[in-house]
């Protein structure tokens, strides 16, 4: 008993050495938030805030529409979360529950949108976005993202793990598959919804390629892109982009508190069981 | 068909239970039929949006890579496989290649190694379990955007923390981001910090499935916690582990933000990996065509890393 409390202790004693340095760089940034800019520009630098100012947030605020960015981007990334949910369900429910022709070819077709980079498909995209007009626009940020196969196959593995019987049992109550997609199997899998959600909103929050190259005018940033340009303006000191670093940080790590249960256990059920 | 069977006089019973079987046999294709159209009206959403942002922007950049592009992206001329061939030869894919890779060897098996030993180490923890699983999984939540600037901050060659604690601890500074020796090396330390936070989840997840019986009957064996970890933990977990490999290769081949904001590709092309070399080619630069044959160049690579993994490493994942 002695040799497994002081084999626990040790437990402790390292994943504590190794939350510093992780814990360290978020940390660093609610600290800076806080400091003068005097504080903040010093050497040596110091190692926890003797300063607390809060106007630093307020003049975030004045300096760039980071309100403006953050409402943006949580406009965005709801438009996709929602509109990810919805494709992502219903070609989920048909691959898991429907008899069809073509399925296994519509399936692997589905999986092969994964391998593809992301990176192959941006010019063409942003000309595409061009032509459109879509340019700086929301429909610019948020159509092109609206399915996606790795949500897709999440949901599929899930309600394939839903009783057989429940359906067999609705059908012969007469049932039909819109009426059981929408009233059995959305509300139980919920679970993978949820986890669904919070994976695809994180996504989108943090985009930062497609947001830099098709947005130009302020009132269409996004969060991520508001940071970097908090850090190239001149004038600002660090501790106003530490700020808005916190700002913006604030939102998803309140998603993360109470959304990790939910991730941890809804990846285990979903991705990896074939 | 009812006609033909109404003219020919045939026994009543047989004439009623024909048509009842047959109607019912059509009302059953019709409902199939119905299935297969309500089926495809489920898929059209996904389809419809694949085939407009990946599978025609796929082949129109297999169309764009042999054409030469104006400044405006239009179409200039048909110039057959010149951008590849210039690309081969100029030495600009073996160099962005040869600095991807290294970046990906820098990141990855240290990524993968760290958030292995942190989530082996929470899962047996009885008490502060918790607490740990949010401090490792916390770097999910930062965006590259937040992330890389706070890591410029860090690096700062002479304000920044990381010199200062150097300093304390009685050591030389390192130029970090602007030498080109560190400057990758620095860039791969944040970026394995970064990364931590998905890894960790996954591999939190995928110990989540092997079920505790499993230790326990281990344990009353006499097995130590070495051997517990070699033959359990490990196989138990390789199908977890090859997963996050195989995303984690990709994702390093496809790294652009930190690089952007962190060394834009400096010093001396020391960290010009590939994406970032496409980005400058295609945005900067406005040559569309180029840009489209290097990133189909980077589609070929990542396919074939991917399908190799899937060749070789794959034998060593244990498959309930």
């Amino acid at each position: 008993m002695n040799i497994r409390i002081q084999k626990q202790l040790l437990r402790v004693v390292i994943l504590a050495a190794a939350a510093v340095p992780v814990l360290y760089p978020v940390l660093y940034s609610f600290f800076m938030a806080v400091m003068t800019p005097e504080e903040a520009s010093a050497y040596p630098p110091s190692l926890v805030p003797h300063s607390f100012r809060l106007d630093n947030f307020r003049e975030v605020f004045a300096t760039v529409p980071i309100a403006t960015f953050i409402g943006n981007t949580f406009l965005v990334s709801a438009i996709v979360m929602l509109g990810q949910l919805i494709t992502a369900s219903l070609a989920a429910y048909a691959f898991a529950r429907m008899s069809f022709r073509g399925k296994s070819l519509m399936f692997g077709l589905f999986m092969a949108t994964m391998m593809v980079p992301w990176e192959v498909t941006m010019i063409p995209n942003y000309m595409t976005v061009r032509s459109l007009g879509w340019l700086d626009t929301y429909m610019g940020l948020t159509v092109p993202f609206l399915a996606t196969a790795f949500g897709t196959f999440l949901l599929r593995q899930f309600f394939l793990q839903v009783p057989l019987e429940l359906f067999e049992a609705a059908r012969m109550d007469g049932c039909g598959h819109v009426r059981y997609f929408l009233q059995h199997m959305l509300p139980l899998a919920r679970p993978a919804l949820g986890t669904l959600a919070v994976y695809s909103f994180l996504n989108m929050y943090n985009a930062y390629l497609w947001p830099l190259l098709i947005t130009s005018s302020k009132s269409m940033r996004t969060v991520q892109i508001g940071i970097s340009m908090l850090e190239f303006q001149e004038a600002t000191s660090w501790n106003l982009v530490f700020a808005g670093i916190t700002l913006v940080l604030l939102p998803t790590l309140l998603l993360l508190v109470f959304g990790l249960k939910q991730l941890v256990r809804g990846m285990a059920a979903g991705a990896l069981k074939g | 068909m009812s006609e033909l069977e109404q003219a020919i006089p045939l026994s009543r019973p047989e004439s009623r239970t024909v048509p009842a079987v047959r109607s019912r046999r059509l009302s059953l294709h019709r409902l199939k039929l119905r299935e297969q159209l309500l089926a495809y009206l489920f898929l059209a959403p996904s389809l419809v949006l694949f085939g407009v942002f990946l599978f025609y922007p796929l082949l129109q950049s297999v169309y764009l890579s042999l054409h030469s592009t104006d400044p405006a992206g239009r179409i200039a001329g048909f110039i057959g496989f010149d951008n590849f061939a210039a690309l081969l030869s100029s030495g600009l894919f073996l160099k962005g290649i040869k600095v991807t890779a290294m970046f990906t060897l820098l990141t990855v098996p240290a990524g993968i190694l760290v958030s292995l030993v942190l989530a082996v180490l929470t899962r047996h923890l009885l008490r502060g379990k918790r607490v740990f699983q949010l401090i490792f999984s916390l770097p999910v939540v930062m965006a590259v955007g937040s992330a890389a600037v706070i890591w410029k901050f860090l690096f700062h060659p002479t304000l920044g923390m990381l010199n200062y604690l150097l300093e304390l601890a009685g050591l030389p500074p390192v130029a970090w981001l602007i030498n080109p020796d560190t400057a990758l090396l620095s860039v791969s330390l944040m970026t394995v910090w970064m990364n931590l936070g998905f890894n960790y989840i996954m591999l939190s997840s995928g110990l989540l499935g092997i079920p505790e019986e499993l230790y326990e009957s281990a344990r009353m064996d006499g097995a130590g916690g070495s051997t517990l970890l070699r033959r359990i933990t490990l196989p138990l977990l390789s199908p977890t582990l090859f997963f996050v490999l195989v995303v984690s290769v990709i994702g390093a081949f496809q790294t652009f933000g930190q690089i952007n904001i962190l060394t834009a590709g400096g010093p001396i092309d020391s960290t010009n990996v590939f994406v970032y070399s496409i980005y400058r080619e295609a945005f900067v630069n406005f040559r569309f065509g180029m840009g489209s044959a290097q990133a189909l160049l980077l589609f070929v690579v990542i396919l074939l890393l991917t399908l190799i993994q899937f060749k070789w490493v794959e034998k060593k994942v244990h498959y309930q």
